[in-house]
């Protein structure tokens, strides 16, 4: 059977086209030589039909499969999991272009059309995403009406109408579904290996170089919206991971128990709800503010012995959760345990032997702890330290060297070698990895922080007062802390960062509304899991997953039968244009009721005389309701108030007091 | 493109129920039928079917993934199948469904029933195809039509006959796929229609039996000879193959058969008596042919049943005449109609 018996031309060029919308956003993730396969296949397929080239015979076709397996497998080494099994797919709908044979082929290259839409989501949920695919499913259902309507094809007008027409319908039904369905915390089974978008972000060690990287991105790390005043910028310390494993160069998380008790944590002062809208990370990390509540967790979440706030689950995906912060607190106040205690003052023998001799000279002009801490901080202060992002390089001893020598670093160092000179000194000590700051959305009233806003500090264990937070980089760029990280840099004059000035006016205010959109769509479409459908669905006074199943139904149910209703009505006859025409449907409708259709050979005169016989009583009204409206619909000039006295004999027959007993149907 | 109707086999079973249960809820009616929208059965195709379990299996993805977007398009795919439903039934409802008649044709011959369809409605419906339902066997569809907005539009129905007489159309269903080709709907009807069935023409042509000619010297001499050609005419379902002039055939496009006049039999009186043999049916099949082939001659003719006579004639009206009577010949509503 020839292809063209199946698929007629015009159809099979609009597959074609509507094949590149689908895959073109694939096309920039891809290996190139799969976009090339995929367009070499797209072209033969377009030659086949243009210049009547053949289509490829079976060997040639098991060779391409199987060379599609392997040259994926040497592309990803792997030909499951979320990329490479993308890119199987991609292929195999290339080449299935090339073996369509009957309906169902057709039928299969639209399903994988749909599927394919799906597996763009696994890569990029953007705003922009949600035209794409409204567009592409528009598309494909206009493919799917075009090919079970018979020859001649309908314009191609008409099904995109159609197409438009059901979509749109779709919608409302799609809306209900996405609020009502019950959600379940997934995954279902394991997620491969290179599940979620591949993200930038805090690392799980602190290497020198790390942050540096980090705080060159403009990416959204996540977006906070307080419920009350929001806590000055200097307070605002998203607290990370906590690294107290020094190696001599790097950072750290050390050996840490998994049932490790919860910190002993006093609060104190008013508490802080905020609700935050976290990137996926790809790891357990949830950043709070220091300190997060333990009174009121977000569910599936902990507060781990470093006090820091970790998920139970992986975040692949966008996590939207509220949590309760207090900037006013006290951590582990009584004392550590020895353990802890050992493993926040170690460091490997040979390190920095220019730091330990200055420090133990402090120690040796007989300074307790607290002014340890602030003559270490007065050190960064008077000597010529600089904040800058490109710092020179360290080699074998990069405290010592840049302590001494090169002076000049960004947080990680100060962090870094601060910690460092605080264990020499025997004060137990660690660093603390997250964010500073955030800025200010004008628009929506939330904040944003990005990965420019990442930050190292340091906690030093202080007997009677327990952790507490030292920022050694606010010794020396204080504005770092005041202000947030942009404005340090714009307005400390340090040109050595090449950075994106974010600017004033008007295109501030854009970026904002852009902003404020994005963080909207975040907060109410991708972060819509579990946890915002019950607190979303108990605002609206449904509780459990019975209820919504139930609302749902009727939800559903309802949308279909408005639709179906709107279909049906249109099965009506259509509505007579002129208001004669009209009164008499009306009239011959009230004597259908009784029995007493107009036949279809009768006119109106025949229709009039028929009833006047069987409605002797209303002969008169009936008369002058025939006479009316033939002289309404067939005299060349219609006598103006021959539509009033039509609409006076039809409201009077209406109205007469139906005779049941009387003629019956003829 | 064609409808399929064929379903998969695990859901044929359920098939047959359904149909059991439809077909016990038709009457015969006159026509015009407007099919009202509680009379639209409806259920998934195969792909259909194929559609629900991609649905799911999207489903399952966003679910394991906690893909909002997956989400979305999953419940947009999900509501497009339901949508499309509603859209199916609503494209067969309310299409107006008369008999169109069916030409009588030779038994052996598929007749033709047709169906007029029209709308009243204010959208045009796609896309329906009409077919005996599934009890009749050999079922042909018709191809799928449009009705549009105003007018009609005919279907046909192909019906194979193997007797003579008044053949009743079976119960047939309309249905359509349209738009999606999720679903199928389908309506069951059964028109008060019936096709006339001729006996089958025999298919030899022995010469017809003669009335006493008029007589005359020159007549009997010509007797012995050809009948005279005279002339060309269009071709008729019953001719049969060795009158066809195919000389002409490649030019014309259209078959036309040779005719011949024989003036020395102006007349023939057809009865069963005349024809050969004893089985009823074959002998009426002699009188079918004797009937087509006078005809063809133009020659006058009559028919003498036992029941009914056809007097002396010539022409379309006259044959079919004829050829009815034979048709219905023992038939009880012969006589009646």
């Amino acid at each position: 059977m020839r292809v063209d018996d199946v698929l007629p031309r015009a159809t099979l060029l609009r597959m074609l086209a509507v094949l590149v919308l689908v895959l073109a956003p694939h096309a920039l993730r891809l290996p190139w030589w799969e976009s090339v396969a995929v367009a070499a296949s797209l072209l033969w397929r377009y030659a086949a039909l243009q210049r009547g080239w053949p289509l490829p015979g079976m060997a040639v076709r098991v060779i391409l499969t199987v060379a599609a397996f392997i040259a994926v497998y040497l592309s990803f080494g792997r030909i499951n999991g979320q990329h490479s099994g993308t890119a199987l797919l991609v292929l195999m709908t290339g080449f299935k272009l090339l073996e369509m044979r009957s309906r169902r082929d057709v039928m299969v290259v639209v399903f994988l059309l749909y599927f394919l839409l799906l597996t763009h989501f696994l890569f990029s949920q953007e705003i922009w995403t949600l035209l794409w695919m409204l567009s592409s499913a528009v598309m494909i259902t206009a493919l799917l009406i075009e090919i079970h309507h018979r020859e001649p094809l309908l314009p191609f007008r008409e099904t995109l109408r159609l197409s438009l027409r059901l979509t749109g319908q779709a919608l409302p039904v799609m809306l209900v579904i996405f609020v009502l369905f019950p959600r379940i915390p997934g995954p279902l089974w394991g997620l491969p290996a290179d599940a979620g978008a591949s993200r930038s972000g805090i690392p799980d060690s602190m290497s020198p170089g790390d942050i540096a990287d980090l705080i060159l991105s403009e990416a959204v790390a996540f977006r906070v919206q307080f419920e009350g005043t929001p806590p000055s910028q200097r307070d605002l310390y998203w607290r990370g991971p906590v690294f107290d494993f020094y190696d001599g160069r790097k950072w750290e998380i050390g050996f840490r128990r998994n049932d490790a008790p919860t910190p002993d944590m006093r609060f104190e002062g008013a508490a802080l709800p905020y609700e935050m809208v976290l990137e996926p990370t790809r790891t357990h990390w949830l950043f709070g503010l220091e300190l997060t509540d333990t009174a009121a967790l977000p569910p599936e979440t902990r507060v781990n012995s470093d006090a820091q706030l970790v998920a139970r689950k992986r975040v692949t995906e966008r996590r939207l959760y509220r949590a309760v912060a207090r900037t006013d607190f006290q951590l582990e106040p009584h004392g550590l345990s020895r353990w802890q205690e050992a493993s926040n003052l170690r460091l490997p023998d040979d390190v920095a032997p220019g730091a330990r001799a200055l420090v133990s000279g402090w120690r040796n002009d007989g300074l307790d702890d607290p002014a340890m801490i602030e003559r270490a901080l007065r050190y960064f202060r008077q000597e010529p330290f600089r904040y800058t992002l490109q710092p020179p390089l360290l080699g074998a001893q990069p405290v010592d060297e840049f302590l001494f020598q090169t002076r000049a670093g960004f947080c990680e160092h100060y962090a870094s070698s601060f910690v460092v000179m605080m264990r020499l000194a025997g004060i137990p000590s660690r660093v603390v990895v997250g964010y500073q700051g955030g800025e200010p959305n004008g628009v929506g009233g939330y904040w944003v922080v990005r990965q420019s806003d990442a930050h190292a500090w340091t906690e030093v264990w202080l007997e009677g007062v327990g952790w507490q937070r030292i920022d050694p980089t606010a010794a020396v760029s204080p504005d770092r802390i005041e202000q947030g990280f942009s404005e340090s840099i714009a307005g400390g004059g340090a040109g050595d960062a090449g950075f994106w000035d974010r600017g004033e006016g008007l295109w501030t205010a854009t970026v904002a509304r852009w902003d404020w959109l994005n963080a909207k769509w975040n907060r109410w479409v991708l972060a819509y899991g579990p946890e915002v459908q019950r607190d979303l669905l108990s605002r609206l006074g449904i509780d459990d997953w019975t209820e919504m199943v139930l609302w749902l139904t009727a939800g559903v149910t309802g949308l279909l039968a408005l639709i179906s209703l709107q279909l049906l009505r249109g099965l009506r006859p259509a509505r007579p244009a002129d208001a004669a025409s009209r009164e008499w449907r009306r009239l011959q409708r009230h004597f259908a009721r009784q029995g007493l259709p107009q036949r279809a050979h009768e006119g109106p005169r025949d229709f009039v005389r028929r009833l006047c016989t069987q409605r002797p009583e209303q002969a008169d009204l009936l008369t002058a309701a025939g006479t009316a409206y033939q002289q309404m619909r067939y005299l060349q000039v219609p006598d103006a108030t021959g539509l009033q006295r039509l609409r006076v004999a039809v409201n009077a027959l209406l109205k007469a007091p139906v005779d049941r007993s009387g003629a019956g149907p003829a | 493109m064609r409808f399929r109707l064929r379903r998969p086999r695990p859901f044929q079973a359920i098939q047959a129920r359904i149909d059991a249960w439809v077909l016990a809820r038709v009457k015969q009616q006159p026509g015009p039928v407007t099919i009202p929208r509680q009379r639209v059965y409806i259920l998934p195709t195969r792909f259909g079917y194929g559609f629900g379990l991609l649905a799911l299996v999207m489903l399952l993805g966003s679910m394991n993934y906690t893909n909002s977007m997956g989400f979305a398009l999953t419940f947009l795919i999900g509501a497009l199948g339901l949508v499309g439903m509603h859209h199916t039934h609503a494209n067969l409802a309310g299409v107006e469904v008369s008999a169109g008649g069916a030409a009588p044709v030779f038994a052996g011959e598929s007749a033709r029933f047709q169906l007029q369809l029209r709308q009243h409605g204010r959208r045009p419906h796609y896309s329906i195809a009409a077919a005996w339902s599934r009890a009749t066997p050999g079922r042909p569809l018709g191809p799928p039509v449009d009705v549009p907005l105003e007018g009609t539009v005919t279907l046909n129905l192909a019906l194979p006959t193997e007797r003579r007489g008044w053949h009743p159309a079976p119960i047939f269903s309309i249905a359509s796929e349209f738009p999606l080709g999720l679903f199928h709907a389908w309506t069951l009807i059964w028109l008060r229609q019936r096709v006339l069935v001729y006996p089958t023409p025999a298919a030899d042509h022995l010469p017809p039996p003669q009335q006493a000619p008029a007589e005359t010297g020159e007549a009997e001499a010509a007797r012995s000879g050809q009948d005279r050609f005279a002339g060309l005419r269009g071709y008729q379902r019953g001719d049969t193959l060795n009158t066809i002039h195919w000389k002409s055939l490649p030019k014309l496009q259209q078959p036309v058969v040779k005719q011949f006049d024989d003036p020395q039999a102006p007349e023939s009186w057809l009865t069963l008596d005349a024809a050969p043999g004893v089985d009823l049916e074959a002998r009426l099949s002699r009188l079918t042919r004797w009937v087509l082939d006078l005809d063809a001659r133009g020659t006058p003719y009559g028919l003498q049943l036992p029941d009914r006579t056809v007097p002396l004639g010539t022409g379309d009206q006259h044959r079919h005449r004829c050829l009815r009577a034979l048709a219905l010949h023992g038939a009880p509503e012969a006589m009646a109609t």
